[in-house]
């Protein structure tokens, strides 16, 4: 007996080292063994000690003050920043003079024609359709704003993401120093960058378009290094035993080969410069956004999404022409191309002109729809009804408080009352078991400068918010994922509800929301749901449809269930696809959390939101920074290393 | 190498000052792109958050617009930044301050960018509020000292047991956390994070007659729909919010301000006389506020029906 227990050990305990989970727990909690009783007796409190906080805020307001008080005299403003806020007027100015001249039906002809040669017939109606309604809601004046905006932004950032792509893909050493940049600019909040850029360059256009570019440049720049990077190796090798210069390589090979991934670039580019156009009117950038923002302020969800539905409409369809642009990109030109392009110019140009004889510039006031009123009456059908009362499932009102109450409050109690170190310990252990020792070491990293930034309380809040969010959106995603994935018709049906739930601004139903579940985390939390289903969705259908056909013909040869060949086959088939769902599920929500700071979320999104409206660059930078810090550590706690090392860009 | 692309900088920047005229850029000399558009002067106004402030710019801008024949451009912004758009010449005016001091002194008095535009003549409260209702059933919630009777029914899932006291925007003038806690009352200051919020949250309260306890503010269009009541504080004193983590008193009463850039008054002509000009009650407000945000009519349609039935009152306003 005694002979037998000893010898266990023995043979078992080199087989479990030999996992790699195992040997990384065992480390960790030798180092932990040591540290945390030294931590714990000079820092003995259960948030984040004081001593290990710096505060920032000092110097923070002292800069502020020093823009404001030079902004009308300095050098740095009147020499620099000042000429290329007046190139941002001038140009925005240029296209919507150009756009007013064209008219509503010059325009509306111009733009169906562009994508009936970029994209074909059926979109080039679908365009028309769509400039149309934008006329029909009385939104036109606003949409020819917006759409200058979005010209002039989406060209800058294309042109700054291809600069700097060309940098990080022509060199390894680039490379690495902007991923973290670019990391940066599309985790930081936009809401917490707008304050720094309005004090630099004032209210309104300039900042505006600003702020978008440093949103909307990474995917352009990613793209670019990954084109670039990814250009067939014997293609090159070809090309330069032809003696080319290094430069006659790029223009001639690698430009040209990396065309699909600079047009999927453009693409993603124009999404997230239209995400901005909403958020860039709380700047004063005008256009629809403003219009959204306005009726807020009069607690109108119909005029709201009247403003809202045209940026919908300007989404899908500049999402659809430049992808169906991407998906032609391999096909041989048809003859006869350009003489087709000419006849579209010269329609476009005829429709103006004689829109412009006609005088029937503007779009006639008497084609307008009110809709406002049946949509504002829907809603309090809707709120009156759903609130509370209902039978049995009880109202909303009642779900919310039972979610808040029983899973956010305990989450959050639990998190807040876990010492700091025990924190830092977890985020170490969960990213070290799914990544290398560096990937735990940013994560940790993060997680300390939280605290260092003495915003340690409001970050687990937020922290808890966010996971009981994302908690949702999987268990939901995953359940619409499924169903979508084993019916073409749902899949279908799902594809015009997800599209504008992404592209919907989250102004909008930020009204209804609180209307059904009060003003509270409760509201916050949903519509952080809303906006990241249809990333969650889109990915696990595409996994589930992607499971290898042989597999499950062999399970269900075997005589398995439908059940059990979701369980057993495509579930862990799928794992890949599954895990990078939960990471855009956990981006996505965090994206959401200012959204939530306007309905009562609190912590981190009140703070970011309060910063910019009382004009206190520190509260805003600080708050933006920690929501920076929870989404790297979230992204290496639920990202691992393979697909970091593919994803490349 | 190294040479070529500091040919190319020296190249780029040159070009890039000689056309940009190689000047000095004024940033205070930058309207809107979007203004003066169509060969129209153009007075851009400020909007704040609240329907008082939509419906002053309304009546203004239709004034404006149908009476001096300007283009009126209307941009949304906080008030803090607000301030900072003045200054720049980006906003003309803005019709409606609660008082901001610190603003006041660095704009007006030292860099001298703004120049006050006189009352509104709109006077502007703050204060704690219950709606009516429930101030009839139990007419002694109105004293603070009473409130902590209250609080179990004022409890929502937010307030963590205490009863909840619900403030809106943090752009807005608030001292409540303060007195809350100097007042030594059992109640949680829970941030609606923003006034569409809040007035949504107070209507579901009001459809269900639940009772409540939330910062407010008169004129304010809300009270026709739900009557409130306010709950009195210490009285107010002259300088006793002066230490912000010191008050343990009621908010000022406030008339409301004009501002205008101090180019823009001097050289505003016939637009800056009128804005100057404009001053109206605390009903004629009202009046519009509820057509804009209850009767759901556009700004424009309600500055019109009020223009059309107030003759006396604009009219003075353009002499």
């Amino acid at each position: 007996m005694a002979t037998v227990t000893a010898a266990a050990p023995r043979t078992a305990l080199p087989g479990l080292l030999k996992r790699p989970g195992v040997r990384k727990l065992l480390l960790l909690a030798l180092a932990a063994a040591i540290l945390v009783p030294l931590a714990n007796a000079r820092w003995a409190s259960g948030t984040w000690p004081d001593a290990l906080t710096v505060d920032v805020s000092e110097p923070l307001t002292k800069a502020s003050d020093w823009i404001v008080d030079n902004r009308d005299s300095h050098p740095l403003f009147l020499y620099f920043f000042g000429h290329i806020s007046n190139a941002v007027v001038i140009s925005v100015r240029a296209v919507y003079l150009v756009l007013l001249a064209a008219g509503w039906a010059g325009v509306t002809a111009a733009a169906s024609l562009i994508a009936w040669r970029v994209a074909g017939w059926r979109l080039a109606a679908g365009t028309g359709v769509a400039f149309l309604a934008c006329g029909l809601l009385g939104m036109w004046v606003p949409t020819m704003q917006t759409l200058a905006l979005m010209v002039v932004a989406v060209l800058a950032s294309a042109v700054v993401g291809m600069l700097l792509g060309l940098a990080a893909g022509l060199s390894e050493r680039m490379d690495r120093m902007l991923r973290p940049v670019l990391d940066t600019m599309q985790v930081l909040p936009a809401y917490a960058y707008l304050l720094p850029v309005v004090l630099v360059f004032g209210l309104g256009v300039p900042a505006a378009v600003l702020a978008t570019v440093v949103y909307a440049a990474p995917p352009m720049a990613r793209l670019t290094a990954l084109g670039l990077r990814g250009a067939d190796k014997e293609v090159l090798e070809a090309v330069q035993s032809l003696g080319t210069t290094a430069r006659q390589r790029l223009l001639t090979a690698r430009i040209p080969l990396a065309r699909g991934e600079l047009l999927l670039g453009l693409n993603q580019t124009i999404m997230m410069a239209l995400s901005m156009a909403v958020i860039a009117s709380v700047i004063g950038a005008g256009g629809l956004g403003d219009r959204v923002y306005q009726a807020l302020a009069s607690v109108d969800v119909g005029a709201a999404l009247a403003a809202g539905i045209p940026i919908v409409l300007l989404a899908v369809v500049l999402d659809r022409v430049t992808g169906a642009a991407g998906e032609r990109l391999g096909e041989e030109p048809r003859p006869g191309g350009r003489a087709l392009w000419l006849y579209a110019l010269g329609g476009a140009v005829a429709v103006a002109v004689a829109g412009r004889l006609a005088g029937r510039l503007d779009w006639p006031d008497a084609w307008t729809l009110n809709f406002a009123e049946p949509v504002n009456r829907a809603v309090d059908w809707m709120t009156d009804h759903l609130y509370s009362g209902v039978p049995v499932i009880g109202g909303t009102a009642d779900w919310a408080a039972h979610f808040t109450t029983w899973i956010l409050d305990p989450l959050r109690d639990g998190l807040q009352w876990l010492p700091w170190w025990s924190v830092l310990l977890i985020v170490a252990t969960l990213a070290w078991l799914i990544g290398t020792w560096r990937t735990a070491l940013t994560a940790v990293l993060a997680m300390a400068a939280i605290g260092v930034l003495g915003v340690w309380g409001p970050s687990l809040d937020t922290l808890s918010q966010v996971l009981a969010a994302v908690a949702v959106t999987l268990v939901l995603g995953f359940a619409t994922g499924v169903a979508a994935a084993r019916s073409d018709r749902v899949e279908r049906m799902l594809r015009p509800v997800l599209d504008v739930f992404q592209t919907m601004p989250q102004f909008v139903y930020l009204i209804p929301v609180v209307a059904l579940f009060g003003v509270g985390r409760a509201p916050a939390a949903a519509a952080a749901v809303v906006y990241a289903l249809p990333a969650v969705v889109r990915i696990t259908t595409q996994g589930l449809r992607q499971v290898d056909p042989a597999a499950l013909e062999s399970a269900r040869s075997l005589g398995a269930t439908p059940l059990q060949q979701l369980r057993q086959v495509q579930l862990p088939l799928a794992r890949p696809a599954l895990l990078l769902a939960v990471n855009q599920g956990v981006v996505l929500v965090l994206a959401v959390v200012i959204i939530g700071g306007l309905v009562g979320g609190g912590a981190l999104g009140y703070e970011v939101v309060a910063g910019l409206a009382r004009g206190e660059l520190a509260t805003g930078l600080v708050a933006g920074a920690a929501i920076v810090c929870l989404g790297l550590m979230l992204d290496r706690v639920t990202q691992p290393t393979e697909r970091r090392a593919k994803k490349g860009a | 190498m190294r040479v070529r692309i500091t040919t190319a900088v020296v190249a780029g920047v040159s070009s890039l000052a000689l056309l940009t005229g190689c000047g000095a850029a004024d940033m205070t000399k930058q309207a809107s792109p979007f203004a003066n558009a169509q060969g129209a002067k153009t007075v851009t106004l400020s909007v704040q958050s609240w329907v008082g402030a939509q419906a002053n710019v309304a009546v203004a801008q239709y004034l404006l617009e149908h009476e001096l024949g300007y283009r009126v451009d209307t941009v949304q912004v906080d008030e803090i930044p607000a301030w900072d758009a003045l200054s720049q010449g980006r906003v003309d005016a803005i019709l409606e301050d609660w008082g901001h001091p610190e603003q006041e002194q660095r704009y007006v008095k030292d860099k001298k960018t703004i120049v006050a535009g006189g009352d509104l003549g709109v006077t502007g409260h703050i204060g704690w509020f219950v709606p009516t209702y429930f101030a009839e059933q139990h007419p002694d919630v109105t004293d603070w000292k009473n409130l902590d009777k209250y609080a179990d029914q004022m409890r929502t899932a937010e307030s963590g047991g205490k009863g909840q006291l619900m403030d809106g925007s943090p752009s807005y003038v608030t001292n409540d956390k303060a007195l809350v806690n100097n007042l030594d009352l059992n109640y949680q200051v829970v941030f609606a994070g923003s006034e569409a919020a809040q007035i949504t949250q107070i209507k579901q309260f009001a459809k269900e007659k639940k009772p409540f306890l939330t910062y407010w503010y008169s004129p304010q269009w809300l009270f026709e729909k739900v009557p409130m009541t306010e709950v009195k504080l210490p009285a107010y004193k002259e300088g006793c919010d002066a230490d912000p983590e010191k008050v343990a008193c009621a908010y000022p009463h406030t008339p409301l301000q004009k501002y205008l850039n101090a180019d823009f008054s001097k050289n505003g002509g016939a637009a800056a006389a009128l804005l100057k000009k404009f001053k109206w009650t605390t009903e004629d407000q009202n009046e519009v506020s509820l057509m804009i945000a209850d009767q759901k009519l556009t700004p424009e349609e309600a500055a019109k029906k009020w223009v059309d039935s107030h003759e006396s009152t604009w009219k003075a306003w353009l002499s």
